[in-house]
């Protein structure tokens, strides 16, 4: 594997908090890969380190082999798109987008905006102010600030929660086609897990200031390392200490045959959420089951006494946490 | 109902506030010397136009409110960047001290430093006493109003221009300066308004050749009445009102 | 990054320290001084200066100046609470009543006193169209007294009252003066109740702001009092020019920067406390 950026051992203290505590990572080259977790574990800052705005307390940062820990952000070959974007208000969209380059003492300023305003389908906006850019134009002059001076990483700070729900899907998506097409490696930092899931190819999980478990979304959702990840990427029914993910739980009236464990159980709620029944089941030892259940499969009533059951191959089993 | 007495109220307070310098500015319009109104003539500001020793003190006192609002402003704009960035206990409590103390006593104990300064080194009291004098007491307003507009100044701006490869220095002057210039340039005029105004602490330090326009006017006002202090006061009132209409344009920006 | 930050910061601090802390500082000094033989200071080193000020022609002019100064503003407040109010209430041209009470401030302090001798003094406009509508057989002496100071310095700061007081009540929520009507209170009650206690903030800082003004002003009581030495700020004045005592002088500035630090250190921790 092709490594463009690697931390070693990296901590960043405050005087009454560890934000990041001895943290590793290999970031492979040309890959999408998100930075997730709760608020407060450290994910902002890990990337604010990477970026240069802070200075790590110990460990190294290597960007392509060479460490990078120590130099200020402006000789770094890594840009930043902000969570609010950081557009300069009083330039236009076009000077927004050459300010790099400018600082870069690039002779030549026509060739590589004309090609990052096309990529980014912003011909027409060039010479508006941010304040004249709908909200997805302005992320998308904030892409072409960044890209335009073909960084060794991107880093995308919370990049779909300034945008309107409704447009974050469709941006997602692009988002995703964008990393595919320039071929730039994207770190991106996330608290949303459905966005992570559907946009890497490597998810680090982070918690406490340290990475919890890193690996596809496949591996990270249906192979989690402890409960935590478990339970912060998806909703987990724990019963005798295993997981099993609500959309793969069954409920039949019936125990099901084959060797299956099942367990009996009482409807307490059931909600239509329309393409399925959302579904909240008593154990007999007192747990609650949670399951989504597809309308084909009969419908149910608070009090209806049902079996609960599932595949083995979908159980979740983490090893016992201290 | 209520708030129509209310309305009556404020009609009055307006009149207060305001017909003390309506009535001086129409007699400066009077052709009597006395306070009977007799014909409307120019006379008084021709008189006031003719007297070299009022036109001379204005120039020194544009002289010195220019350069003292140059250098107040350009020092005070930086300090308020600096401290921005972070801030300083000491620094900005001795700017707010600067700003509470009561002239009299920033008069006398400039005075007393100057007149220490001439003791030891020769120092004169003239025109750059004055000016220093009055980028002193500029410094802590304009530290006041580019702070006002730095403190919903986004700090990622200036990361966002690190990011793209600008030094501090570059971040400052391409990124931040230029969204800070209605809050400086506010800034200058409220320093020049009270510096071109000044006449307490300048009394003070002024030397022989310095005398400033409020000075003169000062000594008028003592001697006697003419109406040509009248036409002078007009004067500056208008220019300083057309300023301050200014200060609150850029402010409401 | 700190040392872009340290050369920003240079010219201030070299500017405060050299024509703000160091000029303080020698008054400080010569406070502590005799007085010399030819007007400059002498060892030995004494607190005379300080204990003058009990000398009960001295005491009389400092409680004189505290005096005149609560009563200019009592009275800022009196006339610039209702204005505010009515500032904050209007529903247009917020701003232009707003810079209607700003520009007279900001234009020429010294003009606008001398607009109040021109309407004040014997033959002034008051006392000229009283006598001649035969109200007035003699001038009423209107100038060169206290009643002359204390206008002054209430149109000389009545801004400084109405600024902040406006900010309080602006900031109000209108939703609690009608959860106050909606309870029953009656305009006047609501205004005493809700409006008043509410922008306490705004009252305090515009007292406040008002009084150390009117306290140190030296220019309203030197050219509306007259010659008289009225008040402290003349008083200080005189000790650096005519009286030539320069060590008396200085101690009374530090009492009355003393008086003013105390005021705006109290208003300061009351604004604290609030928080």
């Amino acid at each position: 594997m092709d490594t463009v950026l690697e931390l070693c051992q990296v901590s960043k203290r405050y005087p009454h908090h560890v934000a990041v505590d001895q943290l590793s990572l290999e970031v492979p080259r040309g890959s999408l890969f998100s930075l997730v977790g709760p608020s407060g574990c450290g994910k902002t800052t890990t990337l604010r380190l990477i970026a240069g705005f802070e200075k790590p307390s110990e460990g190294q940062i290597f960007l392509n082999g060479r460490e990078i820990s120590h130099l200020p952000p402006y000789q770094r070959n890594v840009t930043t798109v902000f969570q609010n974007y950081a557009l300069f208000p009083h330039l236009s969209a076009r000077a927004n987008i050459e300010f790099g380059l400018r600082h870069r003492k690039v002779q030549d300023l026509e060739t590589p905006v004309r090609k990052v305003i096309e990529l980014l389908e912003l011909a027409g906006k060039e010479s508006r102010l941010p304040s004249e850019l709908s909200g997805g134009e302005k992320q998308r002059v904030a892409l072409a600030r960044s890209l335009v001076l073909e960084p060794d990483v991107l880093l995308l700070d919370e990049p779909l929660s300034a945008l309107d729900p409704r447009l974050r899907k469709q941006v997602r998506a692009e988002l995703k086609s964008l990393q595919r097409r320039v071929g730039i490696t994207f770190l991106l930092v996330t608290h949303d897990q459905e966005e992570a899931l559907s946009l890497s190819d490597q998810i680090a999980v982070m918690r406490g200031g340290r990475i919890e478990q890193v690996g596809s979304p496949q591996e990270v959702y249906l192979r989690p390392g402890s409960r935590f990840v478990a339970s912060f990427l998806g909703a987990v029914n724990w019963i005798n200490n295993v997981g099993v993910r609500p959309e793969v739980t069954r409920i039949s009236l019936h125990p099901p045959g084959n060797g299956h464990v099942s367990q009996p159980a009482t409807i307490r709620t059931a909600t239509f959420l329309g393409n399925c029944y959302h579904l909240e089941a008593e154990l007999s030892s007192g747990e609650f089951a949670v399951a989504e259940v597809p309308r084909g499969n009969g419908v149910y009533r608070p009090g209806d006494r049902v079996h609960v059951w599932w595949h083995e191959q979908d159980e979740i089993r983490v090893p016992d946490e201290p | 109902m209520r708030q129509r007495w209310l309305s009556f109220y404020a009609a009055g307070a307006y009149l207060f506030l305001h017909l003390p310098l309506a009535v001086l500015a129409v007699f400066s319009f009077n052709s009597s010397r006395f306070t009977v109104w007799e014909g409307f003539t120019l006379a008084w500001y021709e008189v006031a136009w003719r007297d070299e020793h009022l036109l001379e003190a204005t120039m020194n006192s544009f002289v010195v409110a220019a350069s003292a609002t140059g250098i107040a402003t350009a020092v005070g704009t930086l300090c308020a960047y600096a401290l921005w960035k972070r801030g300083c206990l000491w620094i900005s409590a001795t700017l707010y001290l600067s700003l509470v103390t009561p002239e009299i006593v920033l008069g006398v104990a400039l005075l007393a430093f100057y007149q220490w300064l001439f003791r030891h080194l020769n120092f004169q009291l003239g025109m750059h006493t004055v000016i220093l004098a009055h980028v002193m007491f500029s410094i802590a307003y304009v530290v006041t109003v580019v702070s006002a507009r730095l403190r919903g100044f986004d700090r990622a701006q200036e990361e966002a221009a690190m990011d793209l490869g600008a030094t501090e220095w570059q971040a400052f002057f391409r990124v931040t300066l230029p969204q800070l210039l209605p809050g400086v340039f506010s800034a200058a005029l409220l320093a020049f308004i009270i510096s071109f105004d000044d006449f307490v602490i300048t009394s003070f330090v002024a030397g022989v050749d310095s005398e400033t326009l409020p000075m003169v006017i000062y000594s008028m006002a003592r001697k006697g009445f003419s109406p040509a202090v009248n036409a002078i006061s007009t004067v500056i009132v208008f220019v300083l009102g057309v300023l301050i209409l200014l200060v609150e344009r850029l402010r409401e920006r | 990054m700190n040392r872009l930050r340290s050369y920003f910061l240079a010219p201030a601090v070299f500017f405060l320290v050299l024509l703000f802390v160091t000029p303080l500082g020698i008054i400080l000094g010569y406070s502590l001084l005799s007085r010399g033989a030819y007007g400059g200071v002498e060892l030995p080193v004494t607190v005379e200066n300080y204990l003058r000020l009990f000398d009960p022609l001295y005491a009389l002019i400092l409680i004189r100046s505290v005096a005149y100064a609560a009563i200019a503003t009592l009275v800022c407040l009196l006339l610039g609470f209702p204005l505010a109010l009515f500032i904050a209430r209007s529903q247009k041209h917020k701003t232009l009543f707003l810079a209607l009470v700003v520009i007279p401030f900001w234009t020429s302090f010294l003009v606008r006193t001398y607009a109040w001798m021109f309407l004040l003094r014997d033959t002034g406009l008051i006392n000229f169209t009283l006598q001649r509508l035969g109200i007035l057989s003699e001038p009423l002496p209107l100038l060169y007294n206290a009643f002359a100071v204390v206008l002054g310095l209430v149109y000389g700061y009545l801004p400084f009252m109405v600024l902040p007081i406006y900010a309080a009540l602006e900031k109000l929520d209108r939703a609690v003066l009608e959860a106050a009507a909606d309870l029953g209170a009656r305009p006047f009650e609501a205004l005493w109740r809700v409006t008043l206690p509410l922008s306490m903030p705004g009252i305090r800082a515009g007292t406040v702001l008002v009084f150390i003004s009117c306290l140190g002003s030296y220019l309203t009581p030197d050219l509306l009092g007259g010659g008289k030495t009225i008040m402290i700020g003349t008083l200080i004045q005189n000790q650096f020019t005519s009286a030539r005592n320069w060590p008396f002088g200085s101690a009374l500035s530090l009492v009355l920067m003393a008086i003013v630090m105390l005021m705006v250190l109290s208003a300061l921790r009351r604004q604290e406390d609030r928080l």
